[in-house]
């Protein structure tokens, strides 16, 4: 990668540059457009979008939809070959994981899930693309400054997912037990006491830890595929400041190693998920 | 790391693919899944009827074998006591035929006695005239003794 001024890039500069998303949006001044740099982009604050996380997340996710739409289009009672059975695999086992752990019956759950799995899995499968490949070639033929291509390493691109699941939460502890019997999930357990001015007394407690132990659901949902993900997608970075004839002997085990990751996280991500809302349907 | 409508785009994006999954993925290809899952089944379980079916045909079989091979041992026992009683009564017929053959014999014996005796008592007759003849060295009218000559064969 180059600079503006053309001297080759320090290793923190490098490092930066490939932790920098292309962000759109407002400037302070008022108007639109690519931020040039982290500060322009933490500048504009909120009202700010990633364009490369969300080019590659839709397109991974149109991806998966594609290929899971045209294996449904061609689903039938007969022998099933190629791709077909990798999707009916992949939806058998969503489907047996969700049996499993969600006791309820529910349209969305099963959908859902295998949406979080193959998305998820595609998302994090890019990581397993060298660093350099795609920002290199954009930048050069392309002119884009920045890229980042694994989505999962944005931090709102997990957390806009975790807290659509926990969104879905709320939603079915209040369809499933009503406004008041949710509001008493929050606030008569864990303590509780048969004499009225005691348990009075306990909800603001209970109140308290009810919600840390709700609000840390979706956060450690999100947090947790996000920091692995961009732990592993740094480590990539480091190892590309080797020479490239060096860079083989540490990227190669890695990367090894970081297939398991992008499998479990995608599984864990689902199954998280799946659990998450069987709670919210269950009444303690 | 900036918090921004990224988070929220996500989301909607998130939303719109598990909307698409829900209404275009999921139904048909569960809806085979399961379909395929209860062909295999009955397929399953026909095979376990035909296998039961053919078991119990391998028993009828055995049942028949076994029928017939009883039945057959008692035509052959039926057979044996028929040879046994068809030898009795030949040997019953032979025994009754020779006896009659005997008796025949025994009759034409008789006959044949009564026969030579016959015999005999006429030439000894024409011995007697003979010997007369030839003790009285000439012709002696056979017709004229005649009677003579009956009487003395009579007497013989």
């Amino acid at each position: 990668m180059a600079t503006d001024s053309g001297r080759a890039p320090t290793a923190s500069e490098y490092i930066q540059h490939h932790l920098q998303n292309l962000t759109w949006g407002r400037h302070p001044d008022g108007h639109w457009g690519i931020a040039h740099g982290a500060e322009e982009a933490a500048n504009m604050g909120f009202w700010a979008i990633h364009l490369d996380s969300m080019f590659w997340s839709i397109l991974l996710g149109s991806l998966f939809c594609f290929l899971f739409w045209r294996a449904a289009r061609k689903a039938s009672t007969r022998v099933p070959t190629g791709f077909q059975n990798v999707c009916e695999s992949l939806v058998e086992f969503v489907d047996d994981t969700v049996k499993d752990s969600f006791n309820g019956k529910s349209a969305l759950v099963g959908p859902l899930a295998l949406t979080i799995a193959v998305w998820i899995f595609l998302m994090n499968l890019m990581d397993l693309i060298p660093v350099d490949f795609l920002p290199e070639a954009l930048l050069r033929w392309g002119g884009i400054e920045y890229q980042r291509v694994v989505p999962t390493t944005d931090v709102n691109v997990t957390m806009g997912m975790s807290l659509s699941v926990f969104a879905l939460m709320i939603f079915y502890s209040i369809k499933v037990k009503g406004g008041k019997g949710f509001l008493a999930e929050l606030t008569m357990q864990p303590f509780s006491s048969d004499n009225k001015v005691v348990q009075i007394i306990l909800m603001p407690i209970n109140f308290f830890l009810e919600i840390v132990a709700l609000v840390s659901k979706p956060l450690s949902l999100g947090l947790r595929l996000f920091g692995n993900l961009y732990a592993g997608e740094l480590i990539f970075i480091l190892i590309a400041l080797l020479p490239f004839y060096l860079q083989w002997t540490l990227s190669l085990p890695w990367a090894i190693f970081h297939i398991l990751v992008i499998v479990l996280q995608a599984f864990i991500f689902m199954m998280l998920t799946v659990v998450y809302l069987n709670m919210a349907h269950e009444h303690h | 790391m900036n918090i921004n409508l990224t988070l929220i785009g996500q989301a909607i994006s998130f939303a719109m693919f598990v909307a698409f999954c829900m209404k275009f993925v999921w139904p048909p290809l569960i809806g085979a899944l399961r379909e395929r899952q209860a062909m295999i089944a009955d397929g399953l379980a026909a095979a376990e009827k035909s296998v039961q079916a053919q078991e119990e045909a391998q028993a009828e079989a055995q049942q028949l074998i076994a029928d017939a091979k009883t039945q057959a041992a008692e035509i052959v026992s039926q057979a044996q006591r028929r040879q046994n009683e068809i030898v009795d009564e030949a040997k019953q017929l032979a025994v009754t035929e020779s006896d009659r053959i005997r008796t025949s014999a025994q009759a034409e014996i008789d006959q044949e006695v009564v026969n030579a005796r016959e015999t005999l008592r006429t030439q000894v007759s024409s011995v007697a005239v003979a010997g007369a003849e030839k003790i009285l060295k000439r012709e002696v009218d056979a017709n004229s003794h005649a009677a003579v000559l009956d009487e003395l064969i009579a007497k013989i």
